[in-house]
């Protein structure tokens, strides 16, 4: 068997990449698909805290592509969805410790025991980015809403097309409806029309990605918050389901309160 | 746009410019110019185009075009002027060119 290898990455940090990889994963696996989350953010290991499974490392990726460990000792399964596994990044280790050539051999090696690897790029456009983006199949985009995430997005979308990849698809996260309302935020469509590439799923600015990172607990674990559904229709999306956008009728903004009491 | 943000922020809409500052901006990276050069095109053509027809020179774009052929740099010229208006700026082209 070979798993599809899907790589999340983003041009601007902190955008969102980690979360997404976590709960694609977890939403994934609970489609009973045999999915690896793999931090290749080496340095700045953060899937293992977003995931819960900090706790459980022994060994990491770098640990097994010098020969220290071998895949299976370094993999840890998530006892809370027996379809989970993650491969931790070094910690302690420098970017460049890992060369092009090992990271496709690493992969190539994962692939052949789960149906997706899912690769957590590090922000940027240097060695870290070309290392998770050199054995992907599919490459997901995350963008925030706003002109510098946008803009740096658009400089990946070039650098994925000129690695030969195939044409990557959009994640617009943290959108906040009642400030597109307002006219106060870029919409999708202006995101879109702007990129000029395909959406694969928008996730709201959620509350919940905060607490349940505070407790190492994904999100798409339930499909109650907006975020956790937002990212169980990637998953579906990603396997092939035909999922309408969802459609965000929010009317939380105090301005909306007021102008709908008064409507009243 | 609810009336009470409207109240408050009358003219503000920052969506609608923070996509004309990403059109420019995406212009200038795809293609590799500098902004100053696209905006200095960009008047030079609005220029050009003025003296025939008139347009509305405020909501002119200037996009550039990713596509698998490559790039293309777009320019979207609304135009104002009726056919007379047209007239009149090809008659004042004339008279320009006679002094
Ligand atoms: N939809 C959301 N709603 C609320 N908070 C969010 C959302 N998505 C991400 N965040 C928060 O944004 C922060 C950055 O997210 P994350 O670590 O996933 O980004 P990243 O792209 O992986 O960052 P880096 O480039 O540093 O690797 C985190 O604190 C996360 O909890
Ligand atoms: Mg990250």
């Amino acid at each position: 068997m070979t798993g599809r290898v899907i790589t999340i990455t983003s041009g601007k940090g902190g955008v969102g990449k980690t979360t997404a990889t976590a709960n694609i994963g977890v939403a994934l696996a609970r489609r009973g698909q045999r999915v690896t989350c793999l931090d290749a953010d080496i340095g700045l290991r953060n899937l293992d805290v977003v995931m819960g499974l900090e706790n459980r490392i022994v060994y990491d990726l770098v640990d097994v592509v010098e020969g220290r460990a071998r895949l299976r000792q370094a993999l840890i399964k998530d006892k809370r969805l027996p379809e989970l596994t993650l491969m931790p990044a070094a910690q302690t280790r420098d970017k460049l410790a890992v060369k092009e050539a090992q990271m496709i051999k690493l992969v190539e090696d994962l692939r052949k025991e789960c149906d997706f690897v899912l690769i957590d790029s590090p922000a940027g456009i240097e060695h870290g980015f070309r290392n998770a983006i050199a054995p992907a199949d599919e490459v997901l985009i995350v963008t925030t809403p706003e002109v510098s995430a946008v803009r740096d997005a658009d400089r990946i979308i070039g650098l994925v097309e000129a690695a030969e990849k195939p044409a990557p698809r959009l994640i617009i996260n943290r959108l906040r409806p009642s400030m597109v309302k307002r006219g106060e935020m870029l919409d999708t469509k202006d995101v879109l029309e702007v990129l000029a590439v395909e959406l694969i799923g928008i996730v709201p600015e959620d509350e919940a990605i905060i607490t349940s990172t505070n407790k190492g607990q994904p999100v798409a674990f339930e499909d109650r918050s907006p975020a956790g559904a937002a990212f169980t229709r990637i998953a579906q999306r990603i396997l092939g389901e035909d999922v309408p956008f969802m459609v965000f009728d929010d009317t939380s903004g105090l301005f909306d309160k007021m102008s709908k009491f008064l409507k009243r | 746009m609810s009336f009470f943000s409207r109240l408050i922020n009358p003219s503000s809409h920052s969506a609608a410019t923070a996509k004309e500052r990403l059109q420019l901006v995406l212009a200038h990276d795809r293609i590799n110019i500098p902004p100053a050069t696209l905006e200095l095109l960009k008047e030079e053509i609005i220029s050009v185009i003025s003296h025939h027809v008139e347009i509305d020179r405020a909501r002119v774009q200037v996009e550039v075009e990713r596509s698998a052929e490559g790039n293309r740099l777009i320019m979207n010229i609304p135009v104002l002027g009726t056919a007379s208006a047209t007239k009149q700026a090809a008659r004042s082209v004339r008279e320009r060119k006679a002094r």
